[in-house]
């Protein structure tokens, strides 16, 4: 807790770093697995292999995951980007399918009945009622990207995890605790904050999960 | 209009095998302007048949034409947002606004923003939803009755021809559903569209029907006004589903035109006084619209009381002496109800007792003594 006192620059810093990461990672992971978990609410078959595939990325151990990585984008940010982005593809895979196939069967009836393409019934009916549930899965995807992001300093990153590691090498337990206490308090402000906006949001989209 | 030309649809069954019929080599007209009531038990087909009008389920064989074309040769998105859809559910959407919702297809169709919410008001206001009160409401602030109006408003909203109503009523409580039932005549009366309306309730059916088309297990039974199925059943079964308060609708249903001798000659005298200025019966025959029911005629002459005449005289709209009602037609029309209905004790005519003066049959129990009928 000294620490954070007596360094509050480099704390800020280093959070800044920490969020950094988090937060490329997580709307690379958008970008990319949202449309994919449209594409297999419209093409059944594809919902097996591309969410079996994320999951199995899911299930690599981080240091393995970077390793793996590292030929390619070297000990930086950028590895730890990468791994980040593909762990939380299968969450926001998943909830963006969910999120589609939960809204109410009468609605979509009324939104084919009133004559919407299939377009359209994506962007006025499925997503904009959806947002809660694809919301929840960037929650877990924050939560768990916080975590594995300290990791990230072993290979370079940067970030909350340097003063674990700094703590660990020059047996300095105040360190130490100052990195995982500020790593725990972004995962939950960032927890409670997701989980505030969603609840927010669900007010006006009662038939959700 | 819409028609359907030998239509049929069938689905494979769900433990494989053979496929079942869910409609059946289905013919029907539904003229424009006309409120055509498709009814049935469950599982007869009745809400399938009307999703293939808009195209959400494809028939197998046969053909729709929606005002002459052949609904397969249209792009049905098109076709949807040219067609008003309403349905039990309602399915507002939640997120978007009242006026949002009922302005949805003029929004899918290019409409500018200021038209789109003028139209909205107008719609709101035509459903008895004052739109100063309702349009920026979300649909959960309202109540279940208040969301379908909304469901109705955003059918019309693109001024469609045709109307689909999938049980639309189906899930509100009694007195808010005879509310709304009451409030789609009205509306129906200034609007005059073609609306095909589905529902498994027979009073709902007889309240809004210019023409009841009756099914079961995906076959058209009977296809006719309401005073054809009531008056002339082509089965048990319709006379079963009609059900046992079918000696009073035959009353309801039945105009007095229609149990009338032709007009006499000479005009009886004094039928010009058979009602005073303030419309109490002064004496002489009592003066009726042809097109009211006999129901309706009967509570009138129940209402002169002790002066009630011995016949009743006919009129159009132009006051032209049309045809003349003797107490021998009424009785005859009395004692065809109540063979068709079978139902004991009605009261049909309800309150004075004249016996005496030959108009004063009072319960279906004394005119089926009258004629000699025993249950």
């Amino acid at each position: 807790m000294e620490y954070i006192l007596n360094h509050p620059d480099r704390m800020l810093e280093l959070i800044l770093q920490h969020l950094e990461i988090v937060v490329i990672a997580v709307v690379l992971a958008l970008l990319i697995g949202i449309p994919l978990g449209i594409v297999v609410t419209r093409v059944r078959w594809l919902e097996p292999p591309v969410t079996g595939i994320a999951g199995v990325l899911y299930t690599i151990p981080s240091l393995a995951l970077f390793a793996v990585l590292i030929p390619f984008t070297g000990l930086s940010a950028t590895t730890a980007i990468t791994a980040l982005t593909l762990y939380s593809l299968l969450v926001i895979i998943r909830n963006t399918a969910a999120a589609i196939d939960s809204v109410d069967p009468a609605m979509e009836d009324a939104a084919k009945g009133v004559g919407m393409t299939n377009v359209q019934r994506l962007f006025f009916v499925e997503l904009p009622l959806g947002v809660p549930v694809i919301l929840a899965g960037v929650r877990v995807a924050v939560v768990s990207a916080v975590g594995i992001a300290a990791i990230a300093a072993y290979i370079g990153a940067g970030g909350l995890g340097l003063l674990i590691f700094e703590g660990i090498r020059t047996t300095d337990p105040d360190r130490i605790i100052a990195g995982a206490f500020m790593a725990s308090l972004l995962a939950l402000s960032a927890d409670f904050g997701l989980k505030r906006l969603e609840a927010t949001l669900r007010r006006d989209r009662p038939t959700q999960l | 209009m819409i028609t359907f030309e030998h239509v049929s649809k069938t689905y494979p069954s769900h433990n494989g095998g053979e496929l079942v019929r869910a409609v059946n080599d289905l013919n029907v007209q539904v003229d424009e302007g006309e409120l055509c009531v498709l009814i049935g038990p469950s599982g007869s087909g009745k809400t399938t048949a009307m999703r293939m009008v808009n195209r959400l389920v494809i028939p197998t064989e046969g053909r729709i034409s929606v005002n002459g074309q052949d609904n397969s040769t249209m792009d049905p998105v098109l076709l949807r947002r040219s067609i008003g859809y309403v349905i039990q559910q309602v399915g507002l959407f939640p997120h978007l606004t009242v006026a949002e919702n009922v302005g949805i297809v003029p929004r899918l169709l290019g409409w500018e923003k200021s038209k789109r919410r003028e139209r909205a008001n107008e719609l709101l206001e035509l459903v008895g939803l004052p739109p100063a009160k309702f349009a920026d409401r979300h649909p959960r602030q309202l109540s279940g009755g208040q969301q379908q109006r909304v469901g109705v408003a955003r059918a019309l909203a693109a001024d469609p021809e045709i109307i689909l109503m999938d049980e639309p009523f189906g899930a509100v409580d009694p007195i808010t559903r005879k509310q709304l039932q009451r409030e789609l005549r009205r509306i129906q009366s200034e609007v005059h569209k073609t609306i095909l309306f589905v529902t498994h309730d027979i009073s709902e059916a007889f309240l809004l029907a210019d023409r009841i088309v009756l099914m079961y297990r995906g076959r058209l039974i009977q296809n006719g006004t309401p005073a054809e199925l009531l008056r002339h059943p082509v089965s048990e079964f319709v006379t079963d589903f009609i059900g046992e308060d079918q000696g009073l609708r035959v009353l309801q249903y039945t105009t007095l035109s229609e149990i009338a001798s032709s007009a006499p000659h000479p005009l009886p005298t004094g039928h010009a006084v058979g009602t005073g200025a303030d419309g109490n019966h002064i004496g002489g025959p009592l003066l009726l619209p042809q097109s009211m029911s006999v129901l309706d005629g009967l509570r009138h002459l129940a209402a002169v009381g002790h002066e009630a005449p011995d016949e009743i005289l006919l009129q159009d709209k132009q006051d032209e002496i049309t045809g003349i009602i003797t107490n021998a037609n009424l009785v005859m029309a009395l004692s065809e109800a109540i063979t068709s209905g079978e139902t004991e004790e009605q009261g049909i005519a309800g309150g004075n007792n004249n016996n005496g003066n030959g108009s004063g049959l009072d319960t279906a129990h004394d005119i089926r003594e009258a004629n000699g009928v025993h249950s």
